[in-house]
């Protein structure tokens, strides 16, 4: 059985469809990549699947369990930095639920920010707040992993970096992951299985297996083989960026 | 000058005294100079000779620390449920439904106009002078404070419920914190307006205090004493208004950049 099942999930925000059902399933220690075009609803699917919108029709199954609400079995990393202003990175990352001072620090160290437990949110740079925002995420040991677009607002570099540290993460704990984003080179170098999304209303458009080996490198974003699955997924994102355009 | 660029902690502080200085030596010219007749304005010097009689002679210091009993018994009053219920009010949109048209209405009710219904409901002691008070806080911090909490960012809202927080912890973990700087700021602005509200009301009907005494000084036409009385005012409300931005700092080191 997969771990987490999308049911014909469609979703109208006013006089807007901005999901047709949706059918998609992501199985244990799965890396998947919603790839879409801006404005597709991949983040609203994500949110839903986070219990933050209510689907309009259809359903989400994690473990076989209807999704009705937010809860601690999904963790999520906003595109926004959502750190909690007012509480030190360690207090941050012992926010949740069902987290606890040993996998706090296993995980801060993990990002690579000891040193810095002691330090407010506004001490520290867009990198550094969306490592905390993940070790905060996994430190509530979720079920699956949402990411939406968490490096979104960082700079070229540091994203390249925060990429590798999230697959070495991943490639140390294979925690389901379900990430969305609109960057091909991303997605392609994150996940295992990539969902192309079309222009809105959004649906699953096809997935293409990425085949490249674990562990990753940075240096295969220059491979032969990278270049061919960029091809490929170029293509696809390309006629729905397109029709994107022409929408507005 | 160039807009918005910041300027020096040091040209800040003398061009803040710079002002003080010149509104001083305007003052002084016109009453020395004899362009107005003391009758109208006494001159600075009279100020400060009839200023220590007060305090030497007429036990000005016990009034003072009535009127400052006053706001801060009326202004704690009014926060002490203001607070809470404007908190409710943010957190739950129905509570806020609830009192809201009915607070923002109040709001416009002026606490001066009060004055005379609060005499007869409640005398000329001190239960009346800490209700103007109350009037004229209470209304104005529910407000505020309903703004403030239900302002709190979404996301750190949505973050919270990821993290599996209850609808219980997302008001105590989230929302409290989150608003507690604004809820600070709120209080030292409303303190603020309620030293207004105070000596308004120690104009009418009252034995003691700031505006009492400048009542009697207006009988007397002694203008030396009446601002006196202004600016001892106006110095305690810089003074606790400073006090007050030192403990929102200490508190809340997270809200700074």
């Amino acid at each position: 059985m997969s771990k987490l099942v999308i049911e014909g999930v469609s979703k109208t925000f006013a006089a807007t469809r901005a999901l047709e059902k949706i059918d998609l399933a992501i199985e244990d220690n799965d890396f998947l990549c919603i790839l879409g075009p801006s404005g597709c609803g991949k983040s609203t699917l994500l949110r839903i699947v986070a219990g933050l919108e209510e689907p309009g029709t259809g359903r989400v199954l994690l473990d076989g369990q209807p999704v009705e609400r937010p809860g601690p079995d999904r963790g999520m990393v906003f595109q926004s930095y959502t750190l909690f202003p007012w509480l030190t990175v360690r207090q941050n990352v012992l926010f949740g639920s069902r987290s606890n001072e040993a996998r706090a620090a296993r995980l801060i160290s993990q990002v690579g920010l000891q040193g810095f437990e002691q330090h407010y949110p506004k001490q520290l740079s867009g990198g550094m707040q969306q490592r905390t925002a993940l070790a905060r995420a996994l430190a509530n040991d979720p079920k699956i992993l949402l990411l939406d677009e968490p490096f979104g607002a960082l700079d070229n570099q540091t994203r390249a970096l925060m990429q590798e540290l999230l697959l070495g993460i991943w490639e140390a704990d294979r925690k389901t992951v379900m990430f969305v984003t609109h960057d091909i080179d991303e997605a392609i170098f994150m996940a295992n299985r990539v969902a192309v999304m079309s222009a809105r209303p959004g649906r699953i458009k096809t997935t293409a297996t990425v085949g490249l080996p674990h562990p990753r490198h940075y240096t295969m974003k220059t491979s032969p083989e990278f270049s061919r699955y960029k091809a490929q997924l170029t293509e696809e994102i390309r006629v729905e960026a397109m029709k994107a355009v022409q929408q507005v | 000058m160039t807009p918005l660029k910041p300027v020096g902690p040091g040209a800040r502080v003398a061009l803040g005294l710079a002002f003080f200085v010149l509104f001083l030596a305007a003052w002084a010219l016109a009453t020395f100079g004899g362009y107005v007749s003391p009758t109208f304005l006494a001159d600075p010097a009279t100020m400060l000779r009839e200023g220590w009689n007060l305090l030497a002679q007429h036990g000005f210091l016990k009034d003072i620390l009535i009127t400052i009993w006053r706001v801060f018994g009326g202004f704690v009053l009014a926060a002490a449920i203001g607070i809470p219920l404007g908190m409710a009010m943010g957190a739950y949109k129905p509570v806020e439904a609830f009192f809201e048209p009915f607070i923002s209405f109040s709001r416009y009710l002026p606490a001066s106009a009060f004055i005379p219904l609060l005499i007869l409901w409640a005398g000329t002691g001190e239960a009346q002078k800490l209700l103007v008070i109350f009037v004229g806080s209470f209304f104005q911090i529910v407000l505020m404070v309903a703004i403030a909490v239900g302002n709190t960012r979404r996301d750190l809202v949505e973050a919270a419920y990821t993290l599996g927080a209850s609808d219980r912890a997302i008001v105590t973990r989230v929302l409290l914190p989150a608003s507690a700087p604004e809820i600070a700021e709120i209080s030292r602005l409303v303190l603020g307006w309620a030293w207004t509200y105070v000596i308004v009301a120690e104009l009418i009907g009252a034995s003691s205090g700031i505006g009492h005494m400048i009542m009697d000084s207006q009988a007397l036409l002694n203008t030396g004493q009446i601002i006196f009385g202004i600016v001892v005012i106006g110095v305690i409300g810089l003074v606790s208004d400073f006090l007050f931005k030192a403990l929102n700092r200490r508190l809340f080191p997270w809200s700074l950049a």
